[in-house]
């Protein structure tokens, strides 16, 4: 082997890692790029820049109606999983009872199995049971689908708190409940935060449960879909911009919360006993 | 040192609720693949008809094949993708290591909606890639075999789950102690050697997890296919989606839904195996 052939492999791998990233990168650049062409989504290059698109973005009331109902969804979605999960982690993580093993993976099955399967089931159940289908039943589908999130990341939470703090509160005279809110919950801080931020995203862009449970009213994904079956303009791509926008927005939030995967938190509330 | 008290009331209300709109739910869609539809309405009679009609009909086996040919090819082109970026990231990058490590990261939680439209603007017949083409002069005529075919899936699954992918490679390649590598070359093997022998088996968990990660999230997809795919690339869950809308058949709907399921969970028990069987803690 000639000395110069690893530095050129290397530089072959690094030409090949900068591909990926165009690769990955293009789409979402291009879909920025044309929201501000004047002669719609397609062609090339785009050529006439106007912010025509988002004229007529923020005049679109059935958009922002949609996007409304995406936020009530999800911040009721936050408060409901966060409450549930939060509970669930601490039972995983401190009590013993019956069907311990089979609802630790229970919980879980929503992150595992397609959204259809959660979604069509959920919707068997809203019929079976009578419930009209609506905001409400979008609103209990992303609720309990995302207790998955919440007890994976404050199960990690839990395992990584100091438990003789919770000890010395209770030696030293403080009831468990005030243990509870003075020493457990403000030690979950960031894990609640971080659960709360990743729930409010993924129950933002959720597609394929709410597909099944929505009633009269859209969320925003499902209100971009339908539009995508009309035909397409630039002012999706508007919209899309802004969702880009907002996404990485939280995303750099949740990052100065937390560092580690969900996959390896996942992993952790399994192998646990 | 927790009472009997608390133990239950932490442990009554999410056990309640989970059993009720989780356990419930999956239990209806189960018992669903027992009965019968007649008349546009389930009645609950328990057969194994439906399962009989998804093994005897070639046409569910066929879908559930070209299903699997498209999460094998996604599966295998992430691979391709993200394998060389991780092990790129992880031994070559120096200082910038952790900058791109977020820049993968990122598009993780950029809306599925958003990247697979963006595809659709770019393949088109109208769409970018053509107009692009006819700006080149390479053609005259636009190329209209890109958007609706199981290529045009193929493409925007891998665009989605390259960064699913990566991301246990990655974490599995940085778990490697460096002095393993560097006594393979001290050792007096070359790169390559040191890569194919030391660094390649040390990889293969996190490789299994990226790999059963892409399979089976695009195994159960149906959004592709309607967005980008058309008829061609009709996939299991578009199958079970069109029993459950136009088609009215829920049971036999829920009979594909189980198999699906039943093959989700060998796999991950599966994987779950090897993987454990090829790490070396």
């Amino acid at each position: 082997m000639s000395p110069s052939t690893p530095t050129r492999r290397s530089r072959l791998l690094t030409i090949y890692a900068a591909l990926v990233f165009a690769f990955i990168y293009l789409p979402i650049v291009i879909l920025i790029l044309y929201s501000f062409n004047r002669d719609g989504v397609g062609g090339f290059p785009p050529r006439h820049f106007t912010f025509e698109w988002y004229r007529q973005l923020f005049a679109d009331g059935p958009i922002w109606d949609s996007v409304l109902n995406s936020l009530i969804v999800a911040a009721g979605s936050v408060v409901l999983s966060l409450t549930l999960g939060l509970l669930a982690a601490l039972a995983l993580d401190r009590a013993n009872f019956p069907g311990k093993a089979l609802f630790r993976r229970l919980v879980l099955l929503p992150l595992i199995l397609p959204g259809i399967i959660t979604g069509l089931s959920l919707l068997m159940f809203a019929v079976v049971s009578g419930v009209q289908l609506s905001l409400f039943t979008v609103f209990l589908g992303h609720g309990t689908a995302l207790i998955s999130v919440a007890t994976t990341e404050l199960f990690a939470g839990l395992q990584k708190m100091d438990r003789a703090q919770e000890e010395a509160s209770l030696d030293l005279g403080a009831t468990p409940w005030q243990t509870f809110w003075r020493v457990t919950l403000p030690n979950l801080k960031l894990s609640l935060i971080a659960a709360g931020l990743l729930i409010f995203t993924l129950s933002m862009d959720e597609i394929a449960v709410t597909f099944f449970l929505i009633g009269r009213d859209n969320t925003l994904p499902l209100e971009i879909w339908g539009r995508l079956r009309r035909g397409i303009t630039p002012e999706i791509n508007a919209v899309s911009t802004l969702i880009f926008a907002v996404s990485v927005g939280l995303i750099v939030i949740w990052y100065r919360v937390r560092t580690r995967g969900l996959g390896a938190d996942a992993q952790e509330l399994l192998e646990r006993p | 040192m927790y009472s009997r008290a608390y133990k239950t009331i932490v442990s009554l209300p999410p056990l309640l609720w989970v059993g009720v709109f989780l356990l419930l739910p999956y239990a209806l869609m189960f018992a669903h693949s027992f009965w019968a539809v007649r008349d546009g309405t389930v009645v609950h009679q328990w057969n194994l008809n439906n399962y009989h009609t998804l093994f005897s009909k070639p046409v569910y086996l066929e879908v559930l094949l070209r299903t699997m040919r498209i999460a094998a090819s996604v599966t295998l082109c992430s691979l391709l993708l993200g394998y060389p970026l991780a092990y790129y990231l992880s031994f070559h990058s120096g200082a910038r290591k952790e900058l791109l490590y977020q820049l993968v990261i990122v598009p993780l939680w950029v809306s599925y909606l958003v990247r697979g439209y963006a595809w659709k603007t770019i393949l088109g017949s109208e769409g970018v890639l053509n107009g692009f083409l006819q700006y080149l002069h390479l053609t005259h005529e636009p190329v209209s075999f890109l958007l609706y075919s199981p290529f045009a899936v193929v493409l925007m699954l891998t665009h989605i789950y390259t960064p699913f992918v990566f991301l246990p490679i990655y974490a599995a390649l940085e778990h490697i102690p460096r002095p393993l590598v560097e006594a393979s070359q001290d050792l007096g093997a070359g790169s390559a050697q040191t890569f194919l022998r030391v660094i390649f088996p040390l990889s293969i968990p996190g490789l299994v997890a990226g790999a059963t990660f892409a399979f089976v999230l695009s195994l159960g997809d149906f959004l592709a296919p309607l967005l980008v795919g058309g008829a061609s690339s009709t996939m299991i869950s578009n199958v079970v989606q069109s029993l459950f809308g136009a088609a009215l058949d829920w049971p036999l709907g829920a009979a594909i839904s189980v198999c699906i399921v039943i093959v989700i969970i060998s796999l991950l028990f599966l994987t779950e195996r090897l993987e454990k069987r090829w790490s070396f803690k």
